[in-house]
């Protein structure tokens, strides 16, 4: 588990990068804290500097939204979604779970879910 | 409204016929295509694609949902000409296909030098022309870039990070002087000499040297630069000469109103090939900004369809990045001459600043950052709170 720091430290619509194996973009909406894989899956990009818009995050440079819950792209540019890891609360210190391996297989995108936790 | 016919099939025209099936358009599509390609995306060609980092598959703008958006792809075809009488789109085969919409996306093409072209004189527009000059980039051979625009500067940063030799020519003081003013442009020199890359700003190309083969090319200040290679980067026209003659008005590219209708009913016009009013600017832009080709579409498809389109407060302002020697530029607004820049954040020095742009009355007009993505985001929307719709 990876140490994203005390609850107080990440208001209300922020959002924190910190590094598990890739760099994770981790996401404070009205209290529930949501985790991702912080590069784009489209090019070059750091979604925890995106804009937050209720539980989906635009990229900053070509503006693809991703659902923080499951991590899909709600369409064009992005074609695949990022990868979701599980946030764990102790303490008032937020956690994440870091989702192992490459995560998405292919045949999600364009199906019915891209959850998987 | 039973058929549309989209021209050309890239950023722009995919865009539009997205937008047509999202706004509840169920008739037929046909979208007619210059290059043998199905649609893919230009900015990496003066990045990553050219730096060999990414591949071809990976420019395809096409994702999985779109298989299902059931249009007649007419790739490796020309539109040689419109008849807005017979409401027909013309091919060079003299094929016509007749619709009751017409979608211009035909984009630009580089401008070229007059006369015969030697061997290593390149420019930069499309996956053929890309593969073309990555084949040539070779470390240690010796590059020289005319023209220090977005394309030419980020060739030249592409290939100093392969380990060739660059010089840029550039007839204006500093680069990008047009788009980002003299301040921010002699940031941009220093850019170029952050990787050793030679800026001679203040000159012009005289002329090239060489017989088949360039080997060199002369200035308007009477030096000679020795090149292996050659790359022109000195704008793009709109493809329109197409439609001459064919009723829609033409003054640099096609003159639309601020939604993208051209002077014939029931034709529009979107992306690079279209001079449009916007909101927020005194006189018609051409824009030829990736972001533009995806939202000008909407409203087109929009205006054509005669359905409503509210989009956020801040997609009416332009908006640009360029990827230049590790560092991301980001603008937004429109920057009028004898505006005035104040740094708000940051460094400077560093490449690492966001800065704010006023016009002569001193009124907020554009958002400048360098590596500050998530501040740019912020104050992108807040300018578009801060302007007027009448302004
Ligand atoms: C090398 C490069 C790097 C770039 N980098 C950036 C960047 O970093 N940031 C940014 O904001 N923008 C960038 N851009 C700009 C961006 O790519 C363009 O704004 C965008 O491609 C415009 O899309 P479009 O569909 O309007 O036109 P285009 O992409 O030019 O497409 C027009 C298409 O129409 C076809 N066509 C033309 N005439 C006809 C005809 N008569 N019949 C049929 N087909 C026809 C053409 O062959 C072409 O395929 C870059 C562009 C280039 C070339
Ligand atoms: S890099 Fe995120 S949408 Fe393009």
């Amino acid at each position: 588990m990876i140490l994203v720091g005390a609850v107080s430290e990440i208001p209300v619509g922020e959002s924190v990068r910190v590094q598990g194996q890739v760099a994770i973009a981790v996401f404070n909406v009205d209290g529930e804290f949501y985790a991702i894989d912080d590069t784009c899956t489209h090019q070059d990009a750091s979604l925890s500097d995106g804009w937050l818009e209720g539980c989906a995050v635009e990229c900053p440079l070509h503006a693809a939204c991703f659902d923080l819950r499951t991590g899909r792209p709600s369409g064009p540019p992005a074609r695949k979604p990022v990868r979701t890891h599980e946030v764990v609360l102790v303490d008032d210190q937020v956690y994440v779970h870091e989702t192992i391996g490459t995560g998405v297989p292919a045949e999600v995108v364009g199906a019915g879910s891209g959850e998987i936790r | 409204m039973r058929a549309v016919t989209v021209v050309g099939a890239s950023l722009a025209g995919l865009t539009a016929v997205r937008a047509l099936r999202d706004q509840g358009f169920d008739g037929r599509i046909t979208v007619v295509g210059e290059e043998p390609h199905a649609p893919y995306d230009r900015p990496p060609l003066s990045k990553e694609f050219l730096a060999g980092t990414v591949s071809e598959a990976d420019l395809a703008l096409e994702t999985p949902e779109d298989t299902s958006l059931g249009a007649d792809w007419r790739l490796g075809r020309t539109a040689a000409s419109l008849d807005t009488a017979g409401r027909a789109v013309v091919l060079d085969d003299g094929e016509r296909i007749v619709s009751d919409g017409v979608v211009l996306a035909t984009g630009a093409r580089a401008r070229c030098l007059p006369g015969q072209a030697l061997d290593g004189v390149h420019t930069l527009r499309t996956l053929d022309d890309a593969i073309a000059l990555r084949k040539v980039l070779v470390p240690g051979s010796r590059l020289v870039v005319i023209g220090a625009g977005f394309i030419g500067s980020e060739i030249a940063s592409t290939a100093a990070g392969m380990g060739l030799r660059a010089d840029v020519v550039e007839t204006e003081p500093v680069p990008l002087r047009k788009p980002l003013g003299l301040e921010m442009g002699r940031l941009c020199s220093r850019l170029h000499a952050t990787k050793n890359v030679r800026l001679h700003t203040g000159a012009g190309l005289a002329g090239l040297v060489g017989t088949t083969r360039v080997t060199g090319v002369k200035l308007t200040d009477g030096r000679e630069l020795p090149a292996d290679v050659v790359v022109l980067g000195i704008g793009a026209s709109p493809c329109v000469d197409w439609l001459i003659g064919s009723g829609v008005e033409l003054v640099n590219g096609v003159r639309t109103d601020a939604r993208g209708l051209t002077t014939v009913p029931g034709v529009v016009a979107v992306g690079d090939c279209a001079n449009s009013d916007r909101a927020h600017a005194s006189e018609p832009v051409r824009l030829e900004h990736w972001t533009n080709a995806v939202q000008q579409p909407i409203a087109a498809v929009a205006a054509l369809l005669d359905r409503e389109h509210n989009p956020p407060a801040h997609h009416a302002l332009p908006y640009f990045w360029s990827d230049q020697y590790g560092h991301r530029i980001q603008f937004a607004g429109h920057r009028t001459e004898g505006s005035t820049v104040e740094v708000l954040e940051g460094d400077v020095d560093s490449f690492d600043f966001l800065a704010l742009y006023r016009d002569r009355d001193g009124n907020p007009e554009a958002v400048l950052a360098v590596d500050r993505a998530r501040s740019f985001g912020r104050w992108r929307r807040q300018l578009a709170g801060l302007l007027s719709p009448a302004h």
